[in-house]
């Protein structure tokens, strides 16, 4: 154990060690004092699985000197550390971290509220008061069902009063959700599930007090706090599901959060999130760093890296006067940028309004649930009402075709009416959906793909056509050589390319491996680099004499002296998983596209090398709108996987969409599910389990129908006791929530 | 029968119990980190002082 505490990472080697990434954000301006006057910092921590994990982490921080807490949560890999004012600079935790091996992210306490679930905590309420008195009712019912015909009348009258004293008050308590969402409907002249549950409540406490009134035989007092037990932990499953998505998202989203450097008027450099950003201010912008806001360079020369913006590979130069828009990433050389629009009204806000046209396409979409119910009210309601007209004026009508009928009276015709109620009352119905929703994302969680709601897998199962974004997505928005060349001119252009950032000289380096970097190299950015005789550039700057090669790839071209320049050409890299991932969706019968923003001979090269036929490059942020578009008016249900901000009006005008994690906020907001991890083969699973979960949802759906299509005449012929009512609906709920953990038995064979 | 006068009572104030219990441990925020709650009992003391 000692010795694997040492090690970096996981002492459990659950999962690799977390290797050093350049955290943009500066902790700093995430700290906030807590009421204990202590600072505290929450970060993320990636790489911790176990308990080892949990005491190398804990211990490791209190052992910082000024450290007074240090509490991992570990189903939400937050860490939440406190130390005394001035102790230590909140970046000594990060660095702390580093050397143990995690990741680690300070969190925009902005971006990431630490909002307690005050919904879910209040339906966990209501759940444990319906099966506290459940329980307990069935206490005094199976006593008086078991004594049938010994038990003295009294005393069955005196178990019926006890068991209304505690079912009364805890089922209106327990259903006041349902009151509520049903009222809300009926306002709205519409029905939903929770009016028919509401109007069984109302009906069956009734009943079953009238019937104690006049000492009877049956009262639904069970009954009734038993199907709000099992409604609620459906309701309880499904909010929990939505719950755990948000949080999620919000956490990935809230990593990403940059903070600015600003110049305050009297010269000094404070960190601030990029929320505090106003117009007019003067931010830093180093290399490496993404620009939070819209701005204008006022000093410094450089080139931006635009892929996320228009999934152009190429980067683009920029000088003094140039506007810089918010989401672009800094490349060579530090800028100083004035900033003209705040973060939330920057460029990036503007596509917000696309995305929100997109999304109300989807509003349309009715979840399986939603049918089901849409079904399901009116024919309850007529079923229970016709059973009541049927019971109460039945014997008068036979009398009058002639036969010898005596009337069964109000109380009869009541009581059956009430138990069609009853034993229709949804309760397989309403954890048939969830119930399979819960157990479908909580494998794919596991497996890293972030799914945002219950109606993005059933809307996921349904795709027919697939449609890429390249750079970003489809590719890793890393370019790679591709030229063959001499491997002595290849070293001594890597020299040159060892002190650059541009991603064309990192690719270089990359592939003439570890070397030193040539003294006395000045970079002049938007052209190239140079030392002494040696140029390495673009062609305008290293090898102006020389054609252009006109096959539109990226290049690099480098010369020395009087040799003959050398052209290096490069392409984007594609995941490595694309190809099998591109085939493995066809294998499902998922057409497969390609529509990028990039030159269309790079697209062309990508789509060749995933094996796609349809591509089209050039295509504008509203190009892929309209693609989308015209698949949609052609019947067909694409999914769009896209990353960047070009992408998130397609995002949402798709039936289904994915979107990397390293996509920006504005396009994972707009997918319905978020790939964590490099590769793309999780989307094909993700559809898999999406196909798997539809199907146990409709079998689910067809197993309720099934039950009520037997349980509801003998309801309305007047068969039903309570105890066959107590055992049907015990009996259905569980039957539908085995068949949906059948999914994961399934899963984990394969 | 008279037995249930007091039987009765004493299941439902039982019961009771149970569910104040559950109050209880919902509000202290026993239910916020499952996954860390199993694990951390694998975790030594470090005041455990092995004899």
């Amino acid at each position: 154990m000692a010795l694997a505490l040492s090690e970096p990472g996981c002492p459990s080697g659950l999962a690799p060690a977390q290797e050093r990434e350049t955290q943009r954000a500066d902790p700093a301006a995430f700290v906030r004092r807590d009421a204990s006057g202590h600072d505290t910092l929450e970060l993320m921590v990636q790489g911790a699985k176990c308990a080892g994990c949990i005491r190398k982490i804990e211990s490791g921080l209190l052992a910082l000197p000024g450290v007074t807490d240090a509490r991992l949560n570990l189903s939400t890999s937050r860490l939440c550390v406190a130390w005394s004012p001035g102790a230590l600079p909140p970046s000594a935790i990060i660095d702390a971290l580093t050397r143990m091996g995690y990741g680690a992210a300070a969190f925009d306490p902005a971006a990431a509220i630490r909002r307690v679930d005050e919904e879910g905590r209040k339906l966990l309420r209501y759940l444990a008061v319906a099966g506290f008195a459940a329980m307990n009712i069935m206490m005094f019912s199976v006593p008086v069902w078991s004594g049938d015909g010994e038990m003295g009348e009294g005393t069955r009258t005196l178990l019926h009063w006890i068991s209304a004293l505690i079912a009364i008050p805890a089922a209106l308590y327990a259903a006041q959700p349902f009151f509520r969402s049903a009222w809300k409907a009926l306002r709205a002249r519409r029905a939903n599930m929770d009016v028919p549950i509401s109007l069984a409540v109302f009906l069956t406490l009734g009943i079953s007090i009238a019937e104690t009134l006049q000492q009877g035989e049956h009262a639904y007092f069970d009954g009734i706090t038993m199907l709000l037990f099992f409604l609620l932990i459906g309701r309880y499953l499904d909010h929990r599901l939505r719950e755990q998505a948000r949080t999620a998202a919000r956490d990935l989203l809230a990593l990403q959060s940059v903070t600015a450097s600003r110049i305050e008027p009297d010269g000094r450099v404070v960190a601030i999130g990029a929320g505090e950003i106003g117009a007019g201010d003067r931010l830093i912008l180093a290399a490496g760093d993404r620009a939070p806001v819209d701005g204008v360079v006022v000093e410094g020369v450089s080139d931006l890296d635009r892929s996320m913006l228009t999934g152009e590979t190429i980067p683009q130069a920029v000088r003094v006067g140039d506007p810089i828009h918010a989401g672009v990433i800094n490349l060579s050389q530090r800028l100083i940028v004035r900033a003209t629009a705040r973060a939330q009204d920057s460029s990036v806000a503007e596509l917000a309004r696309l995305i929100e046209a997109g999304e109300q396409g989807r509003a349309r979409f009715v979840r399986l649930a939603e049918k089901a119910a849409a079904l399901y009210v009116p024919v309850v309601h007529s079923l229970a009402l016709a059973t009541f007209l049927g019971w109460m004026f039945g014997p008068s009508l036979l009398r009058i075709a002639g036969f010898d009928f005596a009337d069964v009276g109000l109380r009869v015709a009541l009581m059956n009416a009430v138990a069609v109620l009853i034993i229709t009352c949804p309760c397989a119905l309403g954890l048939a959906v969830p119930a399979v929703q819960v157990v479908a994302t909580g494998r794919l969680f596991k497996r890293g793909v972030l799914v945002k709601s219950g109606d993005a897998l059933e809307r996921l199962a349904q795709v027919d056509v697939a449609v890429f974004d390249k750079t970003g997505t489809l590719t890793l928005g890393k370019p790679r050589l591709v030229s063959t060349v001499d491997p002595a001119v290849l070293q001594a252009a890597a020299s040159l390319a060892r002190v650059s950032r541009h991603p064309l000289s990192r690719a270089l380096v990359e592939a003439a491996g570890p070397g030193a970097a040539v003294k006395d190299a000045r970079e002049r950015p938007g052209e190239g680099i140079e030392a002494g005789r040696m140029r390495l550039g673009r062609r305008s700057f290293a090898a102006p004499a020389c054609d252009d090669a006109a096959d539109g790839a990226a290049e690099l071209w480098f010369s020395n002296g009087e040799a003959p320049p050398v052209r290096f050409a490069f392409v984007d890299t594609l995941r490595v998983d694309a190809k099998p991932a591109v085939a493995a969706l066809r294998a499902r019968g998922i057409a497969v596209e390609l529509i990028s923003g990039d030159r269309p001979i790079a697209v062309e090269a990508a789509a060749r090398e995933a094996g796609i036929e349809h591509w089209s490059g050039g295509a504008s942020p509203s190009d892929k709108t309209a693609r989308l578009a015209a698949l949609r008016a052609e019947g067909k249900k694409p999914l769009m996987i896209g990353d960047g901000l070009n992408d998130a009006a397609a995002l949402a005008a798709a039936y289904a969409s994915a979107s990397p994690g390293t996509a920006l906020e504005a396009s994972q907001a707009a997918s319905d599910i978020v790939l964590q991890g490099a590769n793309l083969m999780p989307l094909v699973e993700a559809i898999d389990v999406a196909k798997m979960a539809r199907a146990r949802a409709l079998e689910n759906l067809r197993f309720s129908a099934l039950y009520n299509v037997v349980a509801a005449p003998l309801a309305a012929a007047g068969f039903l006791t309570p105890l066959i009512a107590a055992l049907a609906m015990s009996g259905s709920s569980l039957v539908v929530t085995l068949n949906a953990l059948r999914l994961q038995l399934r899963w984990s064979r394969t | 029968m008279n037995v249930m006068i007091v039987l009765i009572p004493i299941a439902l104030f039982m019961a009771a119990v149970g569910l104040a219990a559950f109050f209880w441990s919902l509000r202290s925020g026993q239910y916020e980190d499952l996954e860390g709650a199993a694990h951390r009992v694998l975790i030594p003391d470090d005041d455990d002082v092995p004899s």
